[in-house]
């Protein structure tokens, strides 16, 4: 038994394990014919306009999309700003403090509202937002965006919180800490490494979203002052770009997606270089 | 003693006691369970206040079809006759075949990355697939019809039909687009979620398991398979919840190779329709009351199946539940 | 990170002082005439620099949707309003509405059939029959009876239409009722229809990219999509029983036709007009403009665009081509800005 056995385990091993490096192989392979697709065409019409100006008007070349990059960052630093700490907090809650029944209507609440298609959310900041001041914002499109970012980053965080070990917990209520010290200064860093990363994953995810932007942020060809105002966005101008007819514009959208990436790239590698500096990388 | 009572003063300011502190201790536990309460309440109000919405919105149809709505075939702007089952079917279909290639797919992925990858390496690729999160949807829709769309009218879809043509979900002429196709470019859309976390969580998982296994005289694969993945096993779920939430909520990309045509096949080379490709063609267009009400009542739709999916992959977790998971 | 903190605040409060000296006004509709629009707009703004018009193709339906609920200041469709429409502003905003033309365009048939090179040529039956799905092989009696020197194949055809509501579908269906009493009964005309048979592209650039992947198809794209990627159309038979080969010329004379009997509120359709030269898939597209503006600033720089564009504007149409407005309508437009209070 126990020869026959040991060579078919040894078998199933060899060949499960090189399965696995197949299938990361080939979702590496995609991964790199996108990126080699998006700054093969992209590339080729990146240039110092792009960053510097406003868009030209069809038959015109150069002109750049100056606008929609600063105007995809203030619709993010939105999202950001009301999306994230409600979805870190609630995370917090749901795998600290919560009730059995409570936490699990809300995890329940929360993949719903991550299942809503982005454009219904639009609409619903737009009968929110739009409609009764009459008139698109940038606000509104920051909120929409916020609404789509909360899910994400709550699941994310309940899932790292939940996997940090008693032990330490309790290790540091031995000391003395109450529990929100413990959170704060013990759990939350030890977890800081998935949090972010969830984080980031739904920043980058709203960074694309084009629908949920059209009845809200709207668009603009020119600079948006303020927050009260339409505002261009790069997956707009994408989408807008994208199905027009003219190889200039295409070129530009294509272009606009390479800067898009570029620009979560940036993100991802700012704040992995803030948590290895701070030395609050993975815990484990 | 004037310096004893100095000293007593200094070493006692008030509110210092034993129990002075224990309730500033208390207040501030309190005060975060609050804090917190409130933010994940503030969930359950958007999620509500987005229902109501929606249910508003969408009057003039319900009352107009009633509970015919979800098994009716025709979607006619012009006779202002609509129903909702087609779509229902195509979204349906279009994310159960894109889960079906990406878990495997992203699992096995996630497992190579988190168990046997170097450290380096592991990290990198993890970071370009982060980056796949970030696509516009557009840009996949593109590459889905330039790319995908080709590929599977001369090669993967002759190859189906050569091995598995007998089927019926193979039968019928191949455009290139249609079910499948969309379920491939889904595939790939979600894939970086599920690889993603699903890594994350797997390096979770304390060494001293995995260690334990191996001493007993496990395989590598079997240490991972049977008490790695298991410890994971929550969280896995997550990432897949995660996909299949994006999946049935994505516009732009499927539009682009589905076909949109709103009709319900057994085949899956044949052209389909998903809801939230239905709102994002026709909303902006659609003059008319009761066309949009009718659009936003697919949404209500979406709503409640996603609802019903997520209670029933819930359950399928409850189900599998032996103990094996991390600590709760 | 102080530093780069205030001096973007800094940036900020100057953009909103620079800002709200310029006058903003916003518009939305339809994403057929884009590219000439925003043209317009821009050259209009390098000649008044404190005109800021910015549109966005939203589609036609929605820029009725927005403009009926006052969150743009005027609209772009390429299809009139309808009674109940033009109702639906009135009592929303207190006053009526007014369409005024801008270009004329076209759309024209296109198709991906294997081994045949040359232009083929579609009669008003051979198109509708199509689209109904009664006409189901490309060598149907109906097409090679129009086209004598080429050879078609026996090959199924695959039906391409749009899949996005859109002006284009509302005026190759607007050509298609008129063109088959059957098509007419059986789908009609709109933005979006419930199609007899056929797969759905998202936008031209679906359609075409749909066309290109699969042999035996046919499709329609604007005009303008079809000049500017090369892809070649075919001929449609019109009124008079002559093949048509889409062009501009062909389109201004099928508006010409039109000036004659054009009604004071300019809600007319030109598909299938009378002609020899005329191309049967043409249409106007128009500015939807309220009658009445409380702004009164954001009125006269309106009014001021509207004049320029009768005028002076029409020369930057070609270029983009799309066909100039035929001199009689635009001169009764410009009387008609004067109804604008």
């Amino acid at each position: 038994m126990s020869q026959a056995r040991l060579i078919w385990r040894k078998s199933l091993n060899a060949v499960m394990l090189t399965l696995t490096g197949v299938a990361a192989f080939g979702v590496v392979s995609i991964l790199f014919l996108i990126l080699g697709y998006l700054i093969w065409n992209g590339g080729r019409s990146l240039n110092f306009d792009f960053f510097t100006q406003l868009p030209k008007p069809v038959g015109e070349t150069g002109g750049g999309m100056a606008n929609a990059i600063v105007g995809s960052l203030k619709l993010l630093f939105l999202a950001a700003l009301m999306g994230l700490p409600v979805g870190l907090l609630a995370g917090v809650y749901l795998a600290e403090f919560g009730g059995k029944m409570f936490t699990f209507v809300i995890r329940y609440t929360t993949d719903l509202l991550n299942g809503v298609p982005s454009i219904v959310i639009g609409i619903f900041a737009y009968t929110l937002l739009v409609l009764p001041v009459k008139h698109f914002s940038t606000l509104a499109g920051g909120l929409a965006l916020a609404v789509m970012v909360v899910p994400i980053t709550v699941r994310s965080t309940e899932e790292f919180l939940r996997a940090i070990p008693g032990s330490l917990r309790e290790g540091a209520m031995a000391l003395g800490a109450s529990q929100w010290r413990t959170i704060a200064t013990v759990v939350l860093p030890a977890a800081s490494g998935g949090i972010i990363t969830g984080m980031l994953l739904s920043l980058a995810r709203v960074a694309g979203e084009t629908a949920p932007l059209l009845f809200t942020a709207f668009s603009n060809r020119y600079w948006s002052p303020g927050w009260s105002q339409p505002i261009a966005s790069l997956p707009v101008m994408i989408y807008t770009y994208a199905i027009a007819p003219y190889d200039d514009w295409h070129r530009q959208a294509w272009a606009a997606g390479l800067i898009l990436l570029g620009l979560v790239l940036l993100a991802n590698m700012g704040c992995r270089l803030v948590l290895n500096r701070r030395g609050m990388t993975r815990s484990v | 003693m004037s310096t004893t009572s100095t000293t007593l003063e200094r070493a006692a300011p008030p509110g210092a006691g034993p129990r002075a502190f224990v309730q500033r201790l208390r207040q501030g536990d309190e005060v975060a369970h609050v804090i917190t309460l409130v933010f994940a309440a503030a969930i359950l109000l958007i999620t509500s206040l987005l229902v109501y919405e929606l249910w508003l919105q969408s009057h003039l149809s319900r009352a107009k079809f009633g509970w015919a709505f979800f098994w009716t075939s025709t979607w006619d702007p012009n006779a202002d006759d609509f129903g909702a089952l087609p779509f229902i079917y195509g979204t349906l279909v279009t994310s159960v075949v894109s889960l079906l290639i990406a878990v495997p797919l992203g699992l096995a992925a996630a497992i190579f990355l988190a168990e046997l990858a170097p450290r380096k390496l592991s990290d990198g690729v993890a970071f370009l697939i982060d980056l796949l999160a970030a696509v516009p949807s557009v840009i996949y829709g593109l590459l889905g019809i330039f790319v995908v769309v080709p590929l599977m009218r001369t090669v993967i879809g002759p190859a189906l039909k050569s091995v598995l043509g007998a089927l019926p979900t193979f039968k019928g002429p191949n455009y290139g687009v249609g079910f499948l196709t969309a379920g491939i470019v889904l595939a790939i859309m979600v894939v970086p979620f599920i690889i993603s976390v699903s890594r994350e969580v797997l390096l979770t998982v304390p060494r001293d398991q995995r260690e334990a296994a191996l001493a007993l005289g496990a395989t590598r694969w079997e240490a991972t398979w049977q008490v790695v993945v298991p410890w994971a096993r929550t969280g896995i779920m997550g990432s897949i919840f995660l996909a299949l939430a994006r999946a049935l909520g994505e516009t732009m990309a499927v539009t682009m190779v589905i076909g949109n045509n709103p009709k319900v096949s057994a085949s899956l080379f044949a052209p389909g329709y998903t809801i939230a490709a239905v709102i994002a063609n026709e909303f902006t267009e659609a003059t008319g009351d009761l066309y949009l009400s009718a659009l936003i009542e697919l949404g209500l739709v979406l709503f409640l199946m996603t609802f019903i999916l997520n209670g029933l992959a819930r359950l399928l977790i409850v189900a599998t539940e032996r103990g094996g998971g991390h600590p709760a | 990170m102080k530093r780069a903190a205030l001096s973007m605040l800094l940036v900020l409060c100057l953009a909103v002082i620079v800002g709200a000296q310029n006058l903003a006004i916003n518009a939305a509709g339809a994403t057929f005439p884009y590219p000439i629009y925003s043209k317009w707009f821009d050259v209009y703004h390098s000649q008044h620099s404190n005109i800021q018009i910015n549109y966005q193709s939203i589609g036609s339906g929605g820029g009725i949707r927005q403009l009926t609920a006052g969150t743009v200041d005027f609209g772009a469709s390429d299809m009139p309003m309808n009674d109940d429409q033009i109702k639906e502003f009135q009592s929303k905003n207190g006053c009526g509405i007014l369409h005024f033309p801008t270009v004329i365009g076209a759309v024209v048939p296109t198709y991906n059939v294997p081994k045949v090179a040359g232009d083929l040529k579609f009669t008003q039956k051979a198109i509708s029959g199509i689209y109904l799905g009664t006409i189901t092989r490309w060598n149907d009696p109906e097409i090679t009876k129009a086209n004598p020197g080429i050879s078609l194949p026996g090959d199924d055809i695959v039906v391409v239409h749009r899949s996005d509501g859109s002006g284009t579908t509302f005026i190759w269906t607007d050509f298609l009722s008129k063109a088959s009493s059957d098509w007419k009964t059986k789908a009609g005309s709109g933005t979006s229809i419930n199609w007899p048979v056929g797969l759905g592209g998202k936008g031209n650039e679906g359609v075409s990219g749909l066309i290109k992947q699969t042999p035996g198809s046919i499709g329609y794209v604007e005009l303008i999509y079809a000049l500017q990627t090369n892809i070649p159309f075919g001929l449609v038979q019109n009124l008079d029983g002559k093949f048509v080969k889409a062009s501009l010329e062909g389109v201004t004379a099928a508006a010409a036709g039109a000036a004659k009997s054009m009604p004071d509120d300019f809600r007319v359709s030109i598909t299938n007009a009378p002609g020899a030269t005329a191309y049967p898939i043409s249409s106007f597209t128009w500015l939807l403009i309220p009658e009445k503006f409380k702004d009164t600033n954001k009125r006269d720089a309106i009014k001021g665009f509207l004049k320029w564009m009768l005028s002076d504007g029409q020369q930057y149409n070609e270029a983009l081509s799309y066909a100039k407005l035929p001199k009689p309508v635009a001169d009764k437009e410009l009387k008609a800005i004067s109804k604008i209070q």
